[in-house]
């Protein structure tokens, strides 16, 4: 046995024995018994709770005054609210990326992280769509996003990547919405026939729609969740990249780099991996799940962000590379990236995406929880200090020094940032209650088809 | 159960329960081998190879979401067409009224918008859901169907059926126990 674990292909991907029963008892209760969530879950919980009062005052403060109290001006017409965008979009991708794109690779250790990786890229999209939503200035009206027959007699322009972001973001909530609900529907079974309370049992049986795990059900919904797999898939590639086009297509030093759709991509997809990371640790202790998230599903998630990461350090460098070519004003934005007033930021960006991450090459800090978990939140910032360098510092200083000016975020700004960082905290410690936060149809069937690898195996 | 009416109307099938999803395969396969057409397992998780042992196949899942998809993308198309060209051509930069590279990500965007929600509503729809209550769950034990047993059930209206011999069949599958299930009221099913 001992010289089949160090293959790490062979290592089991739900540690221990455990039957059907016990994975329905270890996850349902989470659900089904308040008990099962202690002091750790009430202070999550309290302290996103309080913190989401920062975004309600935020947003409060900015309908009344509008976004003149914001740090925008000019020329740094897009500071907060369009970093903040693209950094929660870029996070929830690492859900839809461990839903789909695991699945269609055949992954099966994706199927013990989708749950909670796909309620995470509902949450991010929704903080994602606070931004843009408020940043109209009018968000009563923000409906004349869309194209309606209306009294103006106008249409939008299709022909701008920002009103492919509107097509591609809400499709992109949609379809996780959509995905997240159908998944969820074979575990609301379990639960409703596992409740106790008559109240808790009517709830989840209205949510399971009677599920009744026929199989002629499950063939039609194996075919439509594979399906849901391949569209979700270009989708989740196709939302970032039109998110890098609304400045690709621009003319901005900075902007104006053909590499960025890939290098969003890549960059989302490690900032996601990085959130995902940062929950899963905490949660699978506090919840006593590490035998179905084990320290080899750590090791793999590991793997993926130091692979994305390169690929996005290699965008760095390839940006600085492009600009002394010989174009001027590249040359210049590059030469105040890397010395200009915010270039402490810059070097900031390069110390947490390009050469923290590099620490992750030593297979033990993969499985080392606490180097892991402070990788992952160096990520975090360093994907932030990403949109950072490139939206606000990309502005401030353009081809007339006479229009050149520095951008500050104001106290709002601020708030309203912590405040979705704490809103989404509440959202995730309220799903953790409420819904199972690791599927349970596909853990059992995880356990089922392992059993048959092994079976097969042994013939 | 203390149902008020005769119980031999209101029979719908005869369950049987099993600990491991390949002995519900194995019977499934012999039952259909015996000639039972109107057969279903029942199973906490996906079992590949069951919708083929109970003889199932449908099509109209995949088949749905290709209309959806095209529909997505012929709405998107006619949308970018009708408003760039008929209703409000808008000269931006020179180009095309229909300069359709640029609408490409609407039209994409429409076509996994629309196939998604056929996916899933397509889905609900053809396996007959929302729908609260069905007789099988009044089978002996079903609530565990969903967590840790598998069952399966041969319908009273098969043509091969026979309340005395099915249950015999049932019997010799290796079951761990084989039972009548009946309707709560007529019809519907």
């Amino acid at each position: 046995m001992a010289a089949v674990e160090k293959e790490p292909i062979q290592e089991p991907l739900i540690t221990g024995e455990h039957s059907y029963a016990d994975f329905d008892e270890q996850i349902g209760r989470l659900v089904l018994k308040q008990s099962s969530h202690g002091k750790k879950w009430f202070a999550m919980l309290g302290i996103g709770i309080l913190g989401a009062h920062l975004l309600l005052l935020a947003i409060g403060v900015l309908l009344w005054q509008g976004i003149g109290i914001w740090g925008n001006n000019q020329p740094v017409a897009w500071g907060f609210d369009i970093i903040n965008f693209v950094w929660w979009i870029g996070i929830g991708h690492a859900g839809t990326l461990i839903w789909a794109v695991l699945l269609l690779l055949r992954q099966q250790w994706r199927n013990s992280i989708n749950r909670f990786a796909e309620a995470m890229t509902i949450f991010a999209v929704m903080c994602a769509g606070l931004y843009p939503l408020l940043h109209t200035g009018r968000p009563w009206v923000a409906y004349w996003l869309f194209p309606y027959p209306n009294v103006l007699a106008m249409w939008p322009n299709f022909r701008s990547p920002l009103v492919w972001d509107v097509f591609a973001v809400s499709t992109y909530a949609t379809i996780s919405i959509l995905f997240w609900f159908f998944g969820l529907i074979p575990d609301f079974a379990t639960l409703r026939d596992k409740a106790t309370s008559m109240t808790t049992k009517k709830i989840y049986g209205l949510l399971s729609m009677g599920w009744r795990g026929s199989a002629q059900h499950w063939s039609r919904y194996e075919a439509a969740y594979l399906i849901l797999a391949g569209l979700s898939t270009p989708l989740v590639l196709s939302v970032h990249s039109i998110v890098s086009l609304d400045f690709a297509v621009s003319i901005v030093p900075g902007w104006n780099v053909t590499l960025f759709p890939p290098y969003f991509v890549a960059g989302a997809v490690f900032a996601g991996f990085a959130m995902v990371l940062t929950f899963a640790m905490p949660l699978r202790k506090w919840y006593k799940l590490e035998h179905l998230i084990t320290d080899l599903h750590l090791d793999w998630m590991a793997k993926i962000m130091l692979t994305t990461g390169l690929i996005v350090f290699y965008g760095y460098l390839m940006e600085v590379y492009y600009a002394f070519l010989g174009n001027e004003y590249e040359m210049f934005m590059s030469s105040n990236r890397f010395g200009g007033p915010y270039s402490g930021m810059f070097w900031m960006l390069w110390f947490f995406n390009g050469l923290l991450p590099l620490i992750l090459f030593a297979p033990k800090n993969r499985r080392n929880t606490k180097v892991l978990w402070v990788v992952s939140m160096g990520v975090s910032i360093g994907m932030w200090l990403e949109r950072f360098v490139i939206i606000p510092m990309s502005l401030h200083r353009d081809y007339l020094p006479s229009s050149w000016g520095m951008y500050y975020p104001t106290v709002w700004d601020i708030m309203m940032f912590a405040g979705t960082i704490f809103f989404f905290i509440t959202l995730m410690f309220l799903f953790v209650r409420f819904l199972p936060f690791i599927n349970i149809f596909e853990v059992k069937d995880l356990k089922y088809k392992l059993e048959q690898q092994r079976k097969g195996a042994k013939h | 159960m203390g149902h008020s009416h005769e119980p031999k109307d209101l029979l719908y099938a005869i369950s049987a329960e099993f600990d491991h999803a390949d002995d519900l395969v194995r019977a499934a396969k012999r039952a259909r081998e015996a000639g039972y057409k109107l057969i279903d397992g029942y199973s906490p998780f996906p079992i590949h190879g069951l919708d083929d042992a109970i003889g199932f196949s449908d099509k109209r899942v995949p088949l749905s979401i290709l209309g959806g998809g095209i529909t997505g993308f012929l709405a998107g198309l006619g949308l970018t067409w009708y408003t760039s060209v008929i209703d409000y051509p808008l000269n931006i930069g020179g180009r095309p009224k229909f300069s359709w590279p640029s609408f490409f990500p609407i039209m994409y965007e429409c076509t996994i918008l629309l196939a998604g929600i056929t996916a899933v509503f397509g889905c609900l729809a053809l396996n007959g859901l929302p729908r609260p209550n069905h007789p099988v769950f009044n089978a002996t034990n079903f609530e565990r169907a969903s967590q840790d047993k598998f069952f399966l059930c041969i319908e009273r209206k098969d043509e091969a059926f026979d309340k005395v011999q099915t249950k015999k069949f049932m019997e010799s599958l290796g079951a761990v126990k084989v039972d009548y299930v009946y309707a709560d009221e007529e019809g519907g099913w």
